[in-house]
Order: structure tokens, then sequence, then C-alpha cells
């Protein structure tokens, strides 16, 4: 049922949209009989925690170093791009990941570059390595999109195991988004790892307690994209395809879940605040699902920005309202 | 031990606001010795005590630290050497950090920092026990974050963070500057416990002539980037601020109308 619906080609420009209407499609020609619900639902899990990726790397970011980072934009379809072109190459699915998230890491080091070693704003940095990715991106697939008909993926082992492919996925992500966490997590709790809080958090302080918050900065910000590239890398295997337009957006969606779990748990240390990003991400994705299937809105797949733009819009604004009201 | 030799430091150098911050200081400062600096605004004790703690690098001259030569060292790759305690209660420990890991920073400070966890249970063990020192309650608050303190507080825990790891000199820059007189006198006797019973080489730069004769052995007035008092010994115990204000006129050969040199 599933690989029939999957995308052998992607020839639209936003992929994403593409995505959701996959999810639309998939339900219409369930012969099983499936609710077209449980099929959206897990969907929308899958994605969330592809996404997870991008929200813990975008808190890494944003968060942890104070550093607004644009460069995810360009990193997430690096992941994809570098991922997809060398399973087709016949690389090894799990060692294509682990170049991914180098071609990432690498990316974000010279965001980090331009904003330590040549004093460029750091947004405005990483404005200008989101920029040349995009040519990059291009450069590494030889073309707009590259389609992994066949290929083996990290999940193909996976399928056929008795359980339903659209339970596999989200499985499958959901069990390497929490190795990520933990790793993470045990890192920002080590002594490496509050030398790069305290970078974000009181640059002055943490040098006159012997920290180079240069290094910090590199260090960040490699993690940061790798993990956002390594979640590209994880979009191109589940969606069986990489497209050079999928990261427009990926900082909006990253933020998003990062405010939204924020929003849901407060700050109260490090690995709620992890947490508080994979279920933002998840609680994002079933959000913009719910708006898009429910006919009485009469939203289409192309309004997606739309919506991911007013749901970050009321996330931002609901905690100052909140304040207000007490105040 | 510090000792600095013929330190020149020039901000805005070629510009219209060009200004000699230092001009030719030399100072030595013997180990366990605990020096006062006192100077009206701009009289560059800031700036002297931003060339040992390396966020100034100085034009010309040198400084050591110990036996360590760090004129060219930056404010990271100095830190085992300089323990400091800011003035501004906000610039020395993370807001956003809780107050253990704030210790936990500041204990390996100027060492290399690998992938141990910062709090294990023998690091928060010490840390009760240091904390607990201070007799204000905190050592049931570690998990608290350091922006719930208040000032004093926080400057009273930068103390103990200054502690923690081994270092040559203590720096102080006006640290009870920014607090209330009571909890400025609680943070200057515990300056002066720490300093005394772990013999640590101090400067401490204040606005105040009244701490900079209570406190320390030796006491260094700066004016124009310029050392032009340095009294210790016999003659500096029977020093009255009035003589200090009298001294300060009769060098300079000019009027005294800092008023904030004469409070306290």
């Amino acid at each position: 049922m599933l690989p029939f619906c999957r995308p052998r080609s992607i020839r639209g420009r936003f992929a994403i949209n593409k995505y959701v209407a996959r999810i639309s499609l998939c339900a219409k020609h369930d012969e099983k009989g499936r609710t077209l619900s449980q099929i959206a639902f897990w969907g929308a899990v899958e994605l969330g925690l592809v996404y997870a990726f991008v929200a813990v790397g975008v808190f890494l970011a944003f968060r942890v170093l104070d550093f607004p980072d644009l460069t995810v934009d360009g990193s997430f379809p690096l992941g994809a791009a570098v991922t997809a072109v060398l399973i087709i190459a016949g690389v090894n699915p799990w060692l294509a990941a682990a170049v991914a998230m180098i071609a990432g890491a690498a990316a974000g080091i010279v965001t980090a570059l331009l904003n330590v070693r040549f004093r460029i704003l750091n947004l405005l940095a990483s404005i200008l390595t989101m920029i040349a990715l995009f040519s990059v991106n291009l450069r590494v697939m030889g073309k707009p999109n590259v389609a992994l008909i066949n290929a083996d993926t990290m999940l193909s082992p996976f399928y056929g195991l008795g359980l339903r492919d659209f339970y596999v996925r989200p499985l499958f992500v959901g069990i390497l988004v929490l190795v990520a966490v933990v790793v993470v997590w045990r890192f920002l709790e080590s002594d490496a790892g509050l030398a790069m809080r305290a970078t974000g958090a009181n640059a002055r302080m943490a040098r006159a307690q012997g920290v180079d918050t240069s290094r910090q900065i590199y260090l960040g910000m490699a993690i940061s994209n790798a993990l956002v590239a390594f979640g590209g890398a994880l979009f191109a295997q589940t969606n069986g395809f990489a497209d050079v337009t999928s990261g427009v957006g990926t900082i909006v969606v990253g933020l998003a879940a990062v405010i939204i779990g924020e929003t849901l748990f407060g700050a109260r240390g490090i690995l709620i605040a992890l947490a508080g990003c994979v279920l933002g991400s998840i609680l994002y994705r079933i959000a913009i699902q719910l708006a898009l299937s429910t006919d009485m809105l009469g939203l289409q797949a192309s309004d997606l920005n739309f919506v991911t733009a007013a749901l970050v819009t009321v996330a931002l604004i609901l905690p100052r309202l909140r304040r207000g009201g007490a105040a | 031990m510090i000792s600095v030799k013929n330190i020149k430091v020039v901000f805005g150098k070629g510009t219209p606001l060009q200004k000699q911050a230092l001009n030719g200081v030399s100072l030595t400062i013997e180990q366990g010795s605990f020096v006062t600096v006192i100077g009206s605004n701009g009289a560059g004790k800031s700036t002297l005590l931003g060339v040992l703690a390396g966020d100034v690098l100085p034009s010309e001259g040198e400084v050591t630290i110990g036996h360590t030569d760090v004129t060219r060292k930056g404010t990271a790759a100095r830190a085992g050497l300089v323990a400091r305690v800011f003035q501004d209660p906000l610039t020395g420990s993370c807001g956003t950090l809780s107050i253990e890991e704030n210790l936990a920073l500041a204990a390996r400070r100027g060492e290399s920092r690998g992938l141990t966890p910062a709090l294990g249970a023998k690091r928060r063990e010490h840390f009760r026990e240091r904390i607990a020192e201070l007799n204000l309650g905190l050592e049931n608050r570690l998990g608290d974050r350091m922006d719930l303190l208040s000032g004093g507080q926080r400057q009273a825990v930068s103390l103990v963070m200054a502690t923690l790891a081994g270092s040559e000199v203590l720096l102080l820059d006006e640290h009870t500057a920014a607090l209330d007189p009571g909890m400025a006198e609680f943070v200057m006797n515990l300056t002066q416990k720490i300093v005394t019973e772990r013999k640590l080489t101090t400067m401490m730069v204040t606005h105040s002539m009244r701490q900079a004769l209570d406190y320390g052995h030796r006491t260094i007035m700066l004016h124009s980037g310029e050392i032009v008092l340095d009294v210790a010994g016999d003659s500096r115990k029977t020093l009255q601020v009035e003589d200090l204000i009298a001294m300060f006129r009769r060098i300079r050969g000019q009027t005294l109308d800092d008023d904030a040199l004469l409070i306290g």
C-alpha cells in the first residue's frame, strides 16, 4: 500500500507540501479501510520526529549559544542531498547519513568562521552560508531533486518484519531521536557542555573562567548543523527523495518546535527542554495536519507556509499575553 | 606574584578621542600581598586591572603573573593564573545557570573540560561545604538559578567561585560598589577572610579611600595613567583619608573636584 503511495519523483517546488498531499492521497487509496486520521496521524508523528533533529539543533544554536542561525535552511537539504547521492552511488545508508552529518558540521563551521574570524553579524553570516548552500546542494545532486528508487535505506531491513510501514518509520526515527536527545543531554551537563552554555549565557564570564568562547561557537555550530543535516538525511530516506527546495522554512519549523516545547514545559532544566523540542516538533506537525485536513477550514496543502507562520506567531504571542494578563 | 613593567595603553589611537589610559606603569606585587588601588574616574585603575586580567593588551611593556609572561595572552588563556570578581554582580556569574553549575564552571577554571558530568556527587558535596561557609543559607538552594539571588549573594558566591580553582592572583574590581552598605561590609569581611586564609596575592580596585586604607598591606593611587602614590608599612598604618586627599593635592598640585574620592 505505502510503496504505491511513495512519490517516486517529485517535480513540484515544495517537497513538504507534496508530502502533505501524499498523506491525503494515501488515505484515499487505502483499500483496507484504515481511517484517514490514523495514517495521517502516524505520518505527522514521523515527520515531527524527523524534524526533532532540526528542533534540537535549533535549540543548541538559539538557546544554548544564543546564536540566531539560519544556516539550517541550507544544511537540512544538504544532509538530504548528500545522503541521496551517496545511497544511489551504492554507499551504505548509515555511512551516507554519517557523511551528511559531517557536511552539515562543515556548513556550521563556515557560519561560525564568518562570525568569529571575520566579525560578520551572526544572523547575516548564517544567511550568507544558507544562500551559498543552495548552489552547493544543486552541485551535490546535479539536479533539483533526486529520487531514491528501490534503493536500500536505513529503514529497509525493518520493513516487512510484521509491522505496518507507517508504524515502522516513526518507531525507527523515534529510537534515533531518543539516542540523540540522551547524547546531547549528557553533553550539555558535562564540563565541556557547561562551557558551551556559559558561552551563550555570559561570554565575558566564560572567558574569565578560561573558556575559549570562539572555539565553543565553532563546536556548537558544528554540532547543531550536523544534527540538522542528519534530520535531512532521515527525511530523504523516509520519504524516498531529496529536493533542493525542501529546506525552505526549516528554521521556522525548528523554532516553532522549540517555542511550542518551551510554552508547554517552561524552563526546567536541559532534559525537559530537549524533550520539549521533540514533543513540540510532533505537536506542530499534528496541528498542521489537523488544520489542513479539516474541510471546514477550507485549507489546501499550499497554505502550509501561511499556517506555519500563523502557528509560530501564536506560540510567540501566547506567553506574552499570559504575562500581560498576570501583571 | 605580579610584575608589570613600563605598561602603556592607548585607547582610540589615531583618532581625535585618543587617550593614554596607562602611561608607563611599573609595579611589583609580592607573593601573598594585598594591594588596594584608588584613583578618580579615568585615572586608569580599571585599565590596569584589565591589563592583568587579559581584557586589555598593552601596546608596550611586560606583564608577568607568577613566573609566566602573559603580556600577549588573552583572558581565557591566562584564566588559570587569574581569579576575578567583577564590579557588576551580573557579569561574574551566569544568571541562567544554577548556583552549582556556576560553581562547577569555576572549579575547572584554566583546566581542560571533558565529558565528565559537571555535577557529580563528590563535587556537589564539596560545593555544598564551601557555600555553607557563607552562612547565607544558600547551601540548600544550590539547584536554584543564579538570577534568583540578590546582588550581594551573587558577589558572595562569586568570591567562593574565585577560590574553587587555584590561582596566582585574585583581582577584585570594585566588587562591593553595586551593593548596599550592609551587604558591602559582609562581602568585604568575607574577602578579608578568604584572602588571609588562602594567602592570596590580591589586587583590589576601589573607589572608597576608607576601604583602600582599612584593607590590605599596601595602597596605590593612580592619576592620569600614572602611579602617583605608593604607601605600605608603618607610614600607611597612620594614614587617614584626609591625609590621602592632602597628599593627592600636593602631588598633583591641583584641587580635588571629584566627590567620588571623598565618599566613604
